[in-house]
C-alpha cells in the first residue's frame, strides 16, 4: 500500500526561504534511508504559492474561477511530498516518524495519508474506461 | 496503536540490517537471525511496559549485538575479531543508540543477500531465506505466497542455513571474476521470485501480489546498495514496467487480460517513469547489453505506447535478436517469433514457430501451441488454430488461462462455422 507523507509548508517555505544545510542534510540522509529500504517511490519539493494559481468553481457547472498566488494561509499549503511503498499502516508511521523536522522553528507539519488503490477509486469498467479516453487524450496532447 | 503491529513494522524496517551485522560478528546466518529474533521477543516484552524507546532500530541492534556478544563470551570465543568488537564498545553503556555507518551498513545487507542467494542452495531455498532475512517476512507469509505449509518453509529454511554453515560459506562480497556468476545468482533469485508472483503457475490466483512487491523492493534495496552494476537496475526496471501492469492484467470478473488487450489507463505511470528512470541509469552505466536491460528495453517499448497499435515491434525484433545472442533459449526464439510476427506479418512468425516445435524443451511448454494457434487464426487457418488452443489450454494448470485458451478454441470453431 502507498502512503503520502505531506509536509505543510510555512511562512519561511512561502517566503522562498531555502532550508539550512542541516535540514537539507537531515532530508537527503532520510531519503536515502527510504530508497536504501527499498520504499522511496518519489519525493519532491514545491515551489512556493507565490507562482501558483488556483481553479475554483463558485458556481455549480459554471465557469472556473482563476486566482493568481500568493496564497495567504501557509499552513492550508503543502510544500512537498514523499510517495512511499510499504506493508502496512504501522510502517507507513514508521517511517513518518523518522522523518525529520521539516522546518526546524517548531512550524513542522507532517501528514501522512494513505493513497487510494487504483480497484478502490472505481470497479466499474465504464468509468474505467473513461479514464483509458483521458490518459490517451493526455499522451496525445504530450506529442 | 497497536504496539505489537508497530513493532512488527519496526522488524520489517530493521531485521535485514540487524541481522546483516550480527551474521558478520558471529559469521553463522542461523544464530544471527536466532540471536536478532531473541532481541525482538525482548522488545515485544519491555515496550508494552516501557513505551517505545526514542530510536528503535537502534536498540534493537544494541540488545542483538550484546546477546551476540554474550554468547561469543560464553562460548569463550576469545580470538581477536572479538576482542576487537568489545574494544570497540562497551555493550551496555548503551544510552547512546548504536547505529553503523550508512555505507557500512550497505556492505553487510550486500554480504547477506549474496549469501542467500549462494548457489550451493536450491532455487526454492535462495528464495525462502531471502524473503525471511532480507525482506523480514515471516515464515507463514511465504508459506501462504507460495501457497505450501508453513512446515515445507520452515524445513526449507532450516535446511538451508545448515548448508550454508555446512559448506562454510563466505560472509562477503565475490570479488573478481567470481562476481559475475554470483551477481547474476542474486538477480535470478528476485526475478524468481517476482515471476512467481506475476504469472502464478497454478492455481486460480493469476497474480500473487506480495511476492512481487517483495521482489521489487529487495530489487529497489540492491539497486542501492550495488549501484555501479548495469544489471541490478536492468533487473529493476523490468520488474517497474511489469508491475506497472498488475491493475490492467486482470478484468472485473477475474479473467487474464493479454498485453495488447489491456486497458493503458490502468497502468501504474508512476512505476513505468521509475522503470525509465533505473533503464536510464543502465545506460549511463554502458550496460544495454546485459539480457535483464535488453528485457527491460523492451518492456519499455509497450509502456511508451500510449495505444496498442502504436507499439514499436520492429525496434522490439531487433532488441530480441539481441537477447538472442546474449542469452539464447528456445522461449526467447518464441518472443521473436511473436515481435516478428507483429512488425512484419504471421507468416514469418510461424516460420520460427515451426521449427521450435522439434524443440524438446518446448514440449508441455502451453504458450508454443498457444501462440502458434494465434497466428495460424491470423492467418485464417482456423482448424488447426483451434486445435493448437486446445492443445496449449491442456497444458496449462493455471484455470483462468485454460479458460482464455478454450475461450478462443471456440472463437475459431464458431467464426470456422
Amino acid at each position: 500500500m502507498r502512503f503520502m507523507m505531506i509536509v505543510k509548508a510555512t511562512e519561511d517555505s512561502e517566503a522562498g526561504v531555502l532550508p539550512s544545510k542541516e535540514q537539507l542534510d537531515a532530508m537527503m540522509r532520510y531519503n536515502m534511508e527510504l530508497a536504501r529500504a527499498g520504499v522511496l517511490l518519489a519525493a519532491d519539493g514545491l515551489h512556493p504559492s507565490s507562482g501558483a494559481i488556483r481553479i475554483s468553481y463558485p458556481e455549480p457547472g459554471g465557469k472556473p474561477k482563476v486566482t493568481d498566488g500568493p496564497f495567504t494561509e501557509a499552513k492550508e499549503l503543502i510544500a512537498g511530498y514523499t510517495l512511499i511503498e510499504v506493508k502496512s499502516r504501522e510502517e507507513a508511521i514508521e517511517w513518518a516518524m523518522r522523518m525529520p523536522d521539516p522546518h526546524g522553528y517548531g512550524a513542522g507539519q507532517i501528514e501522512l495519508r494513505q493513497v487510494f488503490e487504483p480497484t478502490e477509486l472505481t470497479e466499474d469498467p465504464e468509468s474505467q474506461a473513461q479514464q483509458y479516453e483521458m490518459r490517451e487524450h493526455i499522451e496525445r496532447q504530450k506529442r | 496503536m497497536d504496539t505489537h503491529r508497530t513493532i512488527d513494522a519496526i522488524w520489517r524496517i530493521e531485521s535485514s540490517r540487524i541481522i546483516a551485522h550480527l551474521t558478520r560478528m558471529v559469521r553463522d546466518i542461523g544464530l544471527a537471525e536466532d540471536l536478532a529474533q531473541d532481541a525482538l521477543v525482548t522488545a515485544l516484552e519491555r515496550w508494552p511496559e516501557t513505551g517505545m524507546p526514542e530510536n528503535p532500530g537502534g536498540w534493537l541492534m544494541t540488545v542483538a549485538k550484546r546477546k551476540a556478544l554474550d554468547m561469543l563470551r560464553r562460548n569463550k570465543l576469545r580470538d581477536r575479531k572479538y576482542e576487537l568488537i568489545g574494544r570497540e564498545q562497551e555493550p551496555w553503556a548503551d544510552s547512546e543508540p548504536d547505529v553503523p555507518e550508512p555505507g557500512e551498513v550497505g556492505d553487510d545487507l550486500l554480504r547477506l543477500i549474496f549469501m542467500t542467494c549462494h548457489p550451493v542452495l536450491s532455487p526454492e531455498a535462495r528464495v525462502a531465506l531471502t524473503l525471511r532475512l532480507l525482506g523480514g517476512l515471516t515464515t507463514a507469509e511465504i508459506a501462504h505466497a507460495y501457497l505450501t505449509s508453513e512446515a515445507t518453509v520452515a524445513q526449507r529454511i532450516v535446511r538451508a542455513k545448515r548448508t550454508l554453515s555446512a559448506t562454510r560459506v563466505a560472509f562477503e562480497i565475490p570479488q573478481g571474476p567470481e562476481l559475475k556468476p554470483r551477481l547474476s545468482s542474486v538477480l535470478e533469485v528476485i526475478y524468481l521470485m517476482f515471476n512467481e508472483g506475476y504469472a502464478a503457475t497454478s492455481g486460480s490466483q493469476w497474480i500473487r501480489p506480495l511476492l512481487c512487491q517483495e521482489a521489487l523492493r529487495i530489487g529497489r534495496i540492491l539497486a542501492e546498495i550495488a549501484p555501479a552494476e548495469p544489471e541490478v537496475h536492468g533487473l529493476v526496471a523490468l520488474m517497474e514496467f511489469q508491475a506497472s501492469r498488475f491493475k490492467a492484467r486482470v478484468d472485473q470478473r477475474g479473467e487474464p487480460v493479454l498485453l495488447m488487450d489491456q486497458n493503458r489507463g490502468l497502468w501504474d505511470y508512476l512505476l513505468i517513469r521509475r522503470g525509465f528512470a533505473a533503464l536510464e541509469r543502465v545506460e549511463q552505466l554502458g550496460g544495454m547489453t546485459g539480457p535483464y536491460a535488453i528485457q527491460a528495453a523492451i518492456s519499455a517499448c509497450h509502456a511508451g505506447a500510449p495505444k496498442a497499435e502504436d507499439t514499436d515491434w520492429i525496434r522490439i525484433s531487433a532488441l530480441y535478436e539481441a537477447l538472442a545472442q546474449v542469452s539464447p533459449s528456445p522461449i526467447v526464439e518464441l518472443n521473436r517469433a511473436v515481435a516478428l510476427s507483429m512488425a512484419f506479418g504471421p507468416e514469418i512468425g510461424l516460420e520460427i514457430v515451426d521449427i521450435l516445435q522439434a524443440e524438446p524443451s518446448l514440449k508441455g511448454y502451453h504458450l508454443l501451441p498457444s501462440v502458434r494457434g494465434d497466428l495460424l487464426f491470423k492467418l485464417g487457418r482456423l482448424d488447426e488454430a483451434c486445435q493448437e488452443f486446445k492443445r496449449a489450454a491442456s497444458l496449462t494448470d493455471n484455470q483462468r488461462e485454460k479458460q482464455l485458451l478454450l475461450s478462443r478454441a471456440a472463437e475459431c470453431a464458431s467464426s470456422g462455422e
